[in-house]
C-alpha cells in the first residue's frame, strides 16, 4: 500500500470531519474566485456593455443615473430634454452618430424604449458587430406600430414575429395601467450579451405619443446616446465643457464606461468586506485542516506506531499525514471550482435577467490560479504540524 | 553462524525521578537461522524492550545486535526501519491491527514497507491461518483468536528471517492460545524463519527446544545510577 493510499484511507475513515473540512476549503476557494475573478468579469462586462457609445446626454442630474437609465435600462430617467437638444448635439462635427431614446412604458415588466430605426439598423454595438434580427424579422419604421424585441425579453415574454401586445404605463408592470395602443412584433434581435437584449424597442414617436402621456412632452426625449468619431477625444472634453461646466440644463456622461467603473469604485468597500470574508473562510478552512489532523494524530498514535513497527520510516508517516492534508485540500479545490461554476452561472443568470449583461464564469483570471494554489499552500501549511507530530511519535510508548 | 547475535547490549531508561535504570544488560545471546526460542521473564523484566531493541524500534545505549551479518546498532533510524521492514516480523500481545483496514489489507500493510504488496500471498497466508473466509472482515468483526491469527499472517508477510513475538498468547483463552502458538511455530518453520517468543507463561516451555530465562540473561544488570 502506497503512502497516498494510506492517506486516502485516513480521510475516508474520518468521513464526517473530512467532508466538513473539504466543504470549508471548497467554500473558501469558490469565494476567493468569486470575489476576485467573477467580480472582475462583472466590472469588465458592465463597462464593455455600454453598447458602443462614448457618452450619454441627458437632463440635468446624476451621470450614473443617466448612464444606468439610457444604456443599462435600469433606474428611472432624471427627467426629459427637448428634441431640439438632440438635434443640436447631433450636428456637432465630431459626433459620428446620435440616437434619441424615450422611456416610460413597459410590457409585463420589460422596458419599452423608443428610438429611431437607424439605431437598430446602422449602429455597431461592439467593434464590428451590428444588431441582427432572427430570420424574417425587420426593424420598425419611424411612425409604425411595430416593435423589435431583444432576445432575452422575447424569450421571457414568449414573443415572436407577428405577435401583438399592449404596453403598460410606467417602468414597473401594473396590470391596471394598460395602454390602448397595440404593437406588432416585426422582429426579434439575436443575442448581443448587452442590456439591449432585455428591451422592447418601438419607434420613439410611440412613447412620445402614447395615450395618457403628457401631450406637452410629445417631442421630448429621455436621453441621447452619442458615438464620437474615431480619435475625437478632444470633442468629448469640449462637450463636457459645453454641457457640464458652462451649461446648467443638461448633463453629459462621458466617457460612459468610466461612469460605470467609477460606480464600481464607489462600492469597492463592499468588495473589501467580501475579500475579508473570503480570506477569513480560507483561514478557517486551514484551521479546520489543522484541527482535524492534529486531533486525529492524538487518536492515531497507536496506528502510527504500528506502521512504524511494520517498517514505515519516520519520513513515510510524515508524508502520509501531509498527504491527508493535501488530499483534503485538493478535494476542496475541486469542490470550489464546482461551487464557483454553479454560483457563477446562477449569478450570471440573475445579472442577465436584471441587466441584460451576459457574464461568463469561464473568463480566465489570475484568481482562478492563485486562489486554488493559495488554498493548497494553506492546506500544506496546516498539515505540517500534524505531520511533524506523526514524525515524532514514539513507537515503543504507543505500541500496546 | 548465528542469524542473530547480541553482544554487550545495554539499554537504560530515565525514571520519573531522573535516575537512569538499566532495563537490559545482556553479555551474549545467539539465535540460529530457523531456531525457535522462548525467552521467559516476569513483567517488567525488559522482555518487550529487548524485542524493541532487536527490532530496531529503540536504539541501544551500548553493544551490538547483529542480524544476518549487519550490526543494526550502527545503522541510522531509517536504516533500522528499512531493516525491520525487510528482515523482521512482529507479533504483539494486543495484535495491533489497524481498525480501519480489513484482514487482507492489514496483511498487505505489513508488506507495504518491505517486499511490496502481494495480494495472492496475503490471501494465501490468511487461508493458511484459517481465515480464508474472513478476508474482508474488519478487526472489530473478529474474535480475539482470529485477530491474533491475522497478526501472525501479517508478521510473515515480508518473508522475515526472524519473527519476534511479544506475549502472543497473553490475551487469548487456552484453546486460542494453543492454536496461535502452533500457527506461529509452524508458519515460521514453513517460511524458514527463526522465532524469538517472549512470555511470562512457563507452560509454553514444553513447546520449545530452546528456553532462556531473561533474568539469567540479564544477571549482570545493575541497579540504578543517577543521570550525570
Amino acid at each position: 500500500m502506497k503512502p497516498v493510499t494510506i492517506a486516502m484511507r485516513g480521510i475516508r475513515e474520518r468521513l464526517v470531519s473530512s467532508v466538513i473540512t473539504i466543504g470549508a476549503v471548497a467554500l473558501a476557494c469558490s469565494l476567493l474566485m468569486l470575489v476576485w475573478a467573477f467580480k472582475k468579469e462583472a466590472e469588465q462586462s458592465f463597462a464593455g456593455a455600454s453598447g458602443g457609445f462614448d457618452g450619454v446626454l441627458g437632463p440635468r442630474g446624476s451621470k450614473l443615473q443617466i448612464v444606468l437609465n439610457a444604456l443599462y435600462h435600469l433606474d428611472e430617467s432624471p427627467g426629459l430634454m427637448r428634441w431640439a437638444d438632440f438635434e443640436q448635439v447631433a450636428k456637432f462635427p465630431a459626433i459620428e452618430a446620435a440616437y434619441p431614446i424615450a422611456v416610460g412604458d413597459n410590457y409585463r415588466g420589460y422596458r419599452l424604449v423608443g428610438t429611431t430605426p437607424e439605431y437598430l439598423s446602422n449602429h455597431a454595438f461592439a467593434e464590428g458587430r451590428q444588431f441582427e434580427l432572427e430570420s424574417g424579422g425587420a426593424v420598425f419604421e419611424s411612425d409604425s406600430m411595430n416593435a423589435v424585441v431583444g432576445s432575452f425579453a422575447a424569450r421571457r415574454l414568449s414573443l415572436e414575429k407577428g405577435d401583438t401586445f399592449n404596453p403598460y404605463h410606467g417602468l414597473i408592470y401594473n396590470e391596471s395601467a394598460k395602454h390602448q395602443e397595440t404593437y406588432t412584433v416585426s422582429g426579434v434581435l439575436k443575442p448581443t450579451g448587452t442590456p439591449v437584449d432585455k428591451v422592447v424597442w418601438i419607434p420613439i414617436s410611440g412613447i412620445q405619443n402614447m395615450s395618457g402621456h403628457n401631450p406637452n412632452a410629445a417631442t421630448d426625449v429621455s436621453a441621447v446616446l452619442i458615438k464620437l468619431k474615431k480619435g475625437a477625444n478632444m470633442a468629448g472634453f469640449q462637450l463636457d465643457m459645453l454641457y457640464n461646466k458652462q451649461g446648467d440644463r443638461l448633463t453629459l456622461a462621458w466617457p460612459a464606461n468610466r461612469t460605470i467603473l467609477q460606480f464600481f469604485d464607489k462600492i469597492s468597500w463592499f468588495d473589501k468586506i467580501l475579500q475579508a470574508v473570503a480570506a477569513l473562510v480560507a483561514v478557517i478552512a486551514g484551521g479546520s485542516i489543522l484541527a482535524i489532523l492534529y486531533n486525529a494524530m492524538n487518536e492515531r498514535k497507536r496506528d502510527i506506531a504500528v506502521l512504524r513497527a511494520l517498517g514505515a520510516k519516520k519520513s513515510t508517516v510524515f508524508a502520509i499525514s501531509l498527504l491527508e492534508a493535501v488530499g483534503m485540500t485538493l478535494a476542496g479545490v475541486v469542490g470550489g471550482f464546482a461551487i464557483y461554476l454553479i454560483l457563477g452561472f446562477g449569478i450570471g443568470e440573475v445579472v442577465q435577467r436584471e441587466t441584460g449583461v451576459a457574464l461568463s464564469p469561464f473568463t480566465g483570471n489570475a484568481a482562478m490560479i492563485w486562489a486554488p494554489v493559495g488554498m493548497l499552500g494553506i492546506g500544506i501549511l496546516s498539515g505540517l504540524l500534524p505531520a511533524i507530530k506523526a514524525y515524532r511519535t514514539e513507537v515503543s510508548k504507543n505500541l500496546l | 553462524m548465528s542469524l542473530l547475535s547480541i553482544k554487550n547490549l545495554l539499554k537504560r531508561y530515565a525514571s520519573a525521578t531522573g535516575e537512569m535504570t538499566e532495563i537490559v544488560r545482556i553479555a551474549s545471546f545467539q539465535l540460529s537461522a530457523g531456531e525457535q526460542a522462548l525467552l521467559r521473564g516476569e513483567s517488567g523484566s525488559g522482555k518487550s524492550t529487548l524485542l524493541n531493541l532487536i527490532a530496531g524500534i529503540v536504539a541501544a545505549d551500548e553493544g551490538e545486535i547483529v542480524i544476518d551479518g549487519v550490526d543494526i546498532c550502527g545503522l541510522s533510524e531509517s536504516g533500522r526501519d528499512a531493516r525491520r521492514a525487510r528482515s523482521l516480523g512482529y507479533v504483539f500481545q494486543n495484535f495491533n491491527l489497524l481498525d480501519g483496514y480489513s484482514c487482507i489489507e492489514n496483511v498487505e500493510l505489513g508488506m507495504s514497507f518491505g517486499s511490496g504488496v502481494d495480494r495472492s500471498l496475503a490471501r494465501h497466508l490468511l487461508e493458511r491461518v484459517g481465515l480464508g473466509n474472513r478476508l474482508d472482515y474488519r478487526p472489530d468483526q473478529l474474535s480475539q483468536g482470529q485477530k491474533q491469527r491475522v497478526a501472525i499472517a501479517r508478521a510473515l508477510a515480508n518473508h522475515p528471517k526472524i519473527v519476534l513475538a511479544d506475549e502472543p498468547t497473553g490475551n487469548l483463552d487456552p484453546s486460542n492460545a494453543k492454536t496461535a502458538l502452533e500457527l506461529i511455530q509452524s508458519l515460521c518453520r514453513e517460511n524458514e524463519a527463526a522465532l524469538l517468543l517472549v512470555s511470562h507463561d512457563a507452560s509454553l516451555a514444553s513447546s520449545f527446544e530452546t528456553v532462556i530465562d531473561l533474568e539469567e540473561l540479564n544477571e549482570t544488570k545493575h541497579g540504578t545510577e543517577a543521570i550525570s
